[in-house]
């Protein structure tokens, strides 16, 4: 039981991006019900507000809904899924990107040296 | 609501607690963090109405704090003070019957929870376990506000990962507010709502947790040390 969070990021966006990456890969799929809002804090470890609040989040991002006296579900709607996928690529690779140009890597090196990792890894 | 203003606590000429201004919005975890000495459980005892204060005034729901505010709120200190020839079961009923808005159930469910064997004698149980009975038997009392000195010194990381769960599963934050002082902040972090930080008996910061994550980029660890070397 319990996370291990980041120290520079609230604790809640990190638990947003969680979920969203376990939506992405497939270990929650479309239409499946989130656990409780007092699980989900047992499981991560963390004070229920924060999870009411990343339900919140995933709500406004329109990736879950809140159905009353039944719970919070994973929608079933793939478009907004897929563009979920699209948007977490994008906003990792401008991280990586910033991350990789602050110490001085152009781009050319990055795309060389994503191609050559990515065939190790395989 | 706890509503602190201009709280002054004089012991003979030193004061503990300096102009204190706070307010305290409930249904929230609030840890009241700072080193030794800084005033924590000082404001702890006047919320609790153990202590009045020298100046100033102390509300909760609007009304100035005495001592039979503890019909709304429940304390505990990091004291002993229970009778050792009881079983933890014993403890319990005498719980129920001290107090009208005690949850038996739930005492009894959180001391499965937490593992105890509420059989055994309240003489013989180790500090963990005597940690994990005081925080059953206090957050088993159906009040708006729970006040905890220190639940978590000297206790090792299994007990007191035990009772952060405890805490998570029994608090019921739509109709209770939790104050809680810590040292162990880097572990209680994580159910934190709110810090209210105290340096020489001032409160020198008010934010919640996410705030400080977003505007600092750091943890509350490390940001109480900011705070403390930029606050003479």
């Amino acid at each position: 039981m319990g996370i291990d969070f980041d120290a520079n990021k609230p604790i809640y966006q990190q638990l947003v991006n969680r979920i969203s990456s376990e939506i992405i890969r497939g270990v929650r799929q479309g239409g499946e019900k989130l656990p409780s809002v007092r699980e989900y804090a047992l499981e991560a470890g963390v004070n229920a507000n924060t999870i009411q609040r990343v339900y919140r989040e995933l709500e406004n991002l329109q990736i879950v809904v809140t159905k009353r006296g039944q719970g919070t579900f994973i929608t079933d709607n793939h478009k907004r899924l897929d563009t979920l996928r699209e948007t977490m690529k994008v906003e990792f690779i401008q991280q990586f990107i910033r991350d990789m140009k602050d110490m001085g890597f152009s781009t050319q090196e990055m795309v060389e040296s994503i191609q050559s990792e990515g065939r190790d890894k395989k | 609501m706890i509503q602190l203003e201009k709280v002054t606590k004089k012991y003979l000429r030193h004061k503990a607690v300096n102009q204190c201004t706070a307010t305290l919005e409930a249904g929230k975890i609030i840890g009241l963090i700072g080193e030794n000495g800084s005033g924590k459980t000082t404001i702890l005892k006047l919320l609790a109405g153990l202590l009045r204060p020298t100046n100033g005034r102390v509300l909760i729901d609007s009304k100035q704090v005495n001592r039979s505010i503890s019909d709304r709120l429940a304390y505990l200190t990091d004291m002993d003070y229970f009778y050792p020839y009881f079983t933890i079961k014993e403890l319990i009923d005498f719980y129920h019957s001290q107090f009208k808005d005690f949850d038996k159930k739930k005492a009894m469910d959180m001391a499965a929870f937490m593992k105890l064997n509420v059989k055994q004698k309240i003489r013989y149980l180790s500090k963990g376990n005597l940690s994990r009975v005081k925080i059953a038997v206090t957050l088993s009392r159906n009040v708006p506000y729970i006040v905890l000195d220190e639940p978590f010194s000297g206790l090792d990381p299994l007990v007191r990962k035990s009772i952060i769960n405890g805490i998570i599963k029994f608090m019921n934050l739509e109709s209770q507010t939790l104050i809680v002082t810590t040292h162990e902040l880097r572990e209680v972090e994580p159910i934190l709502d709110e810090v209210l930080l105290l340096k020489d008996g001032r409160i020198i910061a008010q934010k919640s947790v996410d705030q400080i994550r977003d505007d600092y980029r750091m943890d509350v660890v490390d940001w109480m040390e900011q705070v403390y070397e930029t606050t003479k």
